[in-house]
């Protein structure tokens, strides 16, 4: 049929129409698109700043995972970043939005440092570990529980309340450095004493067993998500709190006790990297791991097995940054515009898998 | 009045041609031709996603076709926005109304639109008033718009669509909110418009309304248009049959009551919503053993409060819910919460009238829907997904579910097919008492009746059913009593078999206080 030439160039130009359920392969296919194009646009930005994008890309990769030297350290950035973004899925699975996890992770490491420091002559150091792991992961749990007990009762906004608390743990600590604390034989620098050896976590093959913990608590968690009751009741409370009450799901219950687990994982990262990493605590204890986790938990789609990987890809980068900032003198926080492309085109990629554009001419194109 | 009069004026008002229009897969129309006359009302018919409202948004700028060609007054144009659709003089009344509810009839009938600083209010309400009483409208354009009935609401939008100089009107189900009082004054309205050589397109799947209304009826089945033909050649059957593509009984078959023990009785039922309105007003009523108890109202009226008092989801100001056991001993089950209501031995289903917002969880699949309520039957930590398997398979054979497979995702499935999970779930449970809430809106003809083949079998089993209807010819044919609401208040009780459509119609938007008393002493009797 002919068309009006006038009519056809008031045609939109392009349409967004919505897409039958892609096949899996073809998604993959979209998002592994995506990270290439991420890492397209981080060659022209490294491109920009003077550099050789296939040498520092190289140089990422063999600081990173190289050598076992640098691929312990690698796997050490990951072990919390690994188990911070198991707790909070577990939130988010439930659209509860805890953006609290780096206040969680604080209070779990100073509640676990409390035995560190002053009970380690009392109690052997099995016992002590033990003791210090339970602790923390009791006031992270604690920690976690405070926004969700107010979110049950009257539906304050989980998003502030959890990041308010941030604030509250970090200048709690602060006071705690600068005043019981202390560590006397610092003179007069604000900073707490090193933990003694026997609050110091064991490490196999080199890295501290918070790598077999978290390896196990991503089997656990998986298995909590998709085949227990719990498991089912956070997925329904998630998708609609009025589906939830209908069936006879206390509503309340699952959202408080989901949050003190949520919490209680970030708890234990707190003791993790104490005991594990530090053998102290400082104000940069959680470091960030908080709001990296969230990154973490959104590119896996909830997914743990999926965490496992991104975590240590997040992991790989984060190391690599620091290699090419004394390599080629480009600051780290390039690689964190890294990080952010890379969140960008995966997010974005999704656009693609749940539409496809129509231009003009009438041809499909993805 | 069947038919129109012969036909005046033959302009072509609005010329589809060949427009196609797909989502994903899903081919909503395919190459559908149409066409409508300055002086004509036509009917669109077809049932629920064969495409029509689909068409219409086409022909008012919310979607773009594929491809094929529209023509207004013989010219092709592109309609790319709802603006453009009002320069070509098109304007669209939604089924859902898109008004500013703080603001007066007249302030919404303006809005929008061109002008400058000042607006005089005085002009602008004349003009109002010119257009309404040149049609038979009745508005006062000063009244806030949530003072307004729905009738009245109405009003507002086909006045809006007017006012900005609107000759072809297009109405999506009007009639689905409104009383058969409030219908034919609506339809006397349309006859005036068509008397002024205005193109009139009525979307509805209500027979005898495009019997009564139109001069031409346009069917479409699965995005194809099957035929038009002249409103005064056309019955009931034969558009049934050219809606479907073949011949079904429209009849409803409804038993006798064998066994009528009192079941639930309910007493000066009080609920206050959110803005400390009462939603629902010292109601009372019993429900039997073995009934279909029909609610009739218009949309609103309270019926979605009682339903949820019942399953113990919203929260009783005072009355009372008695559960009668089959051993006569009784419980009352106000202010108990959903999971006491089940813990108490009390089998109540319930399917709300937000199928997918609370019935079923969209992104789950049919088996974790179907163990919704029954995932804490088994013992221990983990979910059995062995037997909700089982029952999703013997649901879909049963009720003939159309789904790829039972782990689908339930949004993936048709309206039709989501509201048999649902009532398949709920009659699964083995229920004494069941509520449904609207079980057939969004379906097509053909399951409307497998639904109502299922309530009559549940009746047969001497479950007590409780429908939540909207059509009155369907609870007036399905149901033994219909008890009526009008703004959160029992207008009455009538017997499903001697009633006309009209006296409860009438029911429902006036409370007469003697039938009122006349139902309460009924009820009285009954306890």
């Amino acid at each position: 049929m002919k068309k009006n030439k006038a009519a056809a160039a008031h045609e939109p130009l392009v349409r967004m129409v919505k897409r039958d359920s892609m096949p899996r392969g073809k998604s993959i296919l979209v998002r592994v698109i995506a990270v290439l194009g991420a890492l397209l646009t981080g060659a022209l930005i490294i491109l920009a700043l003077g550099h050789n994008p296939i040498a520092v890309y190289a140089n990422m990769i063999e600081g990173s995972v190289g050598s076992p030297l640098v691929l312990i350290e690698t796997i050490r950035i990951a072990i919390p970043l690994l188990i911070t973004s198991l707790g909070i899925g577990l939130a988010f699975k439930m659209r509860f939005w805890n953006i609290g996890a780096e206040g969680q992770i604080l209070v779990g490491a100073m509640a676990a440092s409390y035995f560190a420091l002053f009970q380690f002559q009392n109690i052997p150091r099995v016992p002590l570990l033990l003791i210090m792991a339970v602790v923390g992961t009791l006031a992270g749990g604690l920690w976690g529980l405070l926004p969700a007990l107010f979110k049950a009762k009257w539906n304050t906004n989980e998003t502030l309340f959890t990041l308010m608390l941030n604030y509250v743990a970090l200048a709690f600590l602060s006071y705690l450095q600068n005043g019981p604390w202390k560590d006397p034989t610092k003179r007069g620098f604000p900073k707490i004493a090193m933990f003694d050896d026997a609050a110091r976590l064991p490490k196999v093959f080199g890295i501290h067993i918070g790598w077999i913990v978290a390896l196990v608590l991503v089997v656990i968690v998986a298995v909590y998500m998709t085949r227990t009751k719990q498991g089912y009741e956070i997925a329904v409370v998630g998708e609609s709190t009025n589906t939830a009450k209908y069936a006879g799901m206390n509503v309340s219950r699952v959202i408080v006790r989901t949050m003190f687990m949520s919490g209680a994982l970030a708890g234990l990262v707190g003791f993790l990297q104490a005991s594990g990493a530090d053998y102290t605590i400082t104000e940069t204890t959680a470091g960030g791991v908080g709001f990296t986790a969230i990154t973490v938990a959104w590119l896996s789609k909830l997914n743990p097995y999926v965490m496992l990987f991104v975590a240590f890809a997040i992991a790989v980068l984060d190391k690599g940054a620091n290699t090419i900032q004394t390599t080629f003198k480009i600051p780290a926080s390039a690689a964190e515009v890294l990080t952010g492309i890379i969140l960008f085109f995966m997010l974005g990629c999704e656009f693609f898998i749940n539409y496809k554009l129509i231009f003009r001419s009438g041809r499909g194109k993805d | 009045m069947k038919g129109g009069p012969p036909l005046s004026q033959t302009d072509t008002a609005i010329c589809i041609r060949n427009v196609t229009k797909t989502f994903g897969s899903v081919c909503a129309n395919n190459r559908v031709c149409l066409d409508v006359q300055r002086g004509e009302i036509l009917a669109l018919l077809g049932e629920n996603g064969s495409g029509k409202t689909t068409l219409m948004n086409m022909l008012s700028g919310i979607y773009f076709p594929d491809s094929g060609e529209i023509f207004v007054d013989g010219k092709e144009v592109v309609i790319r926005s709802p603006k453009d659709a009002f320069e070509l003089g098109i304007g669209m009344i939604h089924q859902h109304f898109k008004l500013v509810d703080v603001l007066t009839a007249a302030e919404n009938i303006v809005l929008g639109l061109p002008g400058g600083v000042n607006v005089n209010r005085k002009a602008i309400a004349a003009e109002i008033s010119g257009i309404a009483a040149r049609y038979g409208f009745e508005l006062d354009p000063n009244k806030k718009i949530y003072n307004m009935s729905v009738s009245e609401k109405q009003t507002v939008e086909i006045i809006k669509v007017l006012y900005r100089g609107a000759n072809t009107l297009i109405l999506d189900e009007p009639t689905a909110v409104l009383t058969p009082q409030e219908t034919d004054k609506l339809f006397a309205i349309l006859r005036n418009m068509k008397a002024d050589n205005k193109a009139i397109i009525i979307i509805t799947h209500k027979l005898n309304e495009v019997l009564a209304i139109s001069d031409r009826v346009s069917i479409l089945r699965k995005g194809c248009c099957i035929d038009t033909v002249e409103t005064k050649d056309a019955t009931v059957q034969s558009l049934t049959e050219a809606m479907v593509g073949r011949s079904v009984s429209l009849e409803i078959a409804r038993e006798k009551i064998e066994k009528a023990s009192d079941r639930l009785r309910v007493q000066g039922l009080t609920c206050v919503n959110a803005d400390s309105v009462k939603a629902l007003d010292n109601v009372g009523f019993t429900l039997r053993a073995g009934e279909i108890l029909g609610v009739a109202g218009i949309a609103g009226s309270g019926q979605k409060e009682l339903c949820e008092a019942l399953a113990g989801l919203y929260p009783i100001a005072s009355g009372s819910v008695i559960y009668v056991r089959d051993d006569g001993t009784a419980e009352n089950l106000a202010g108990k919460s959903p999971t006491e209501i089940i813990r108490h031995g009390v089998a109540m289903a319930f399917v709300p009238e937000d199928r997918l917002g609370m019935g079923l969880v969209a992104s789950m699949d049919m088996v974790d829907n179907v163990m919704l309520k029954s995932y804490k039957n088994n013992k221990g930590p983990f979910v059995d997904r062995k037997a909700p398997k089982k029952l999703a398979d013997e649901l879909i054979e049963r009720l003939e579910i159309v789904t790829p497979g039972t782990s689908t995702p339930v949004r993936r499935l048709s309206g039709g097919n989501v509201q048999k999970v649902l009532l398949g779930r709920e009659i699964a449970s083995s229920p004494s008492v069941l509520v449904v809430a609207y079980p057939v809106r969004g379906l097509d003809i053909n399951s409307s009746y497998t639904i109502y083949d299922l309530l009559n079998e549940q009746k047969r089993n001497g479950v007590a059913v409780l429908f939540i209807g909207e059509d009155l010819d369907v609870l007036l044919e399905l149901c033994d009593r219909v008890l009526v609401l009008c703004g959160g208040r029992l207008s009455g009780i009538v017997d499903g078999r001697n009633t006309t459509k009209e006296e409860v119609g009438l029911m429902m938007v006036h409370v007469d206080e003697e039938k009122a008393l006349a139902a309460f002493g009924e009820r009285r009797a009954d306890a």
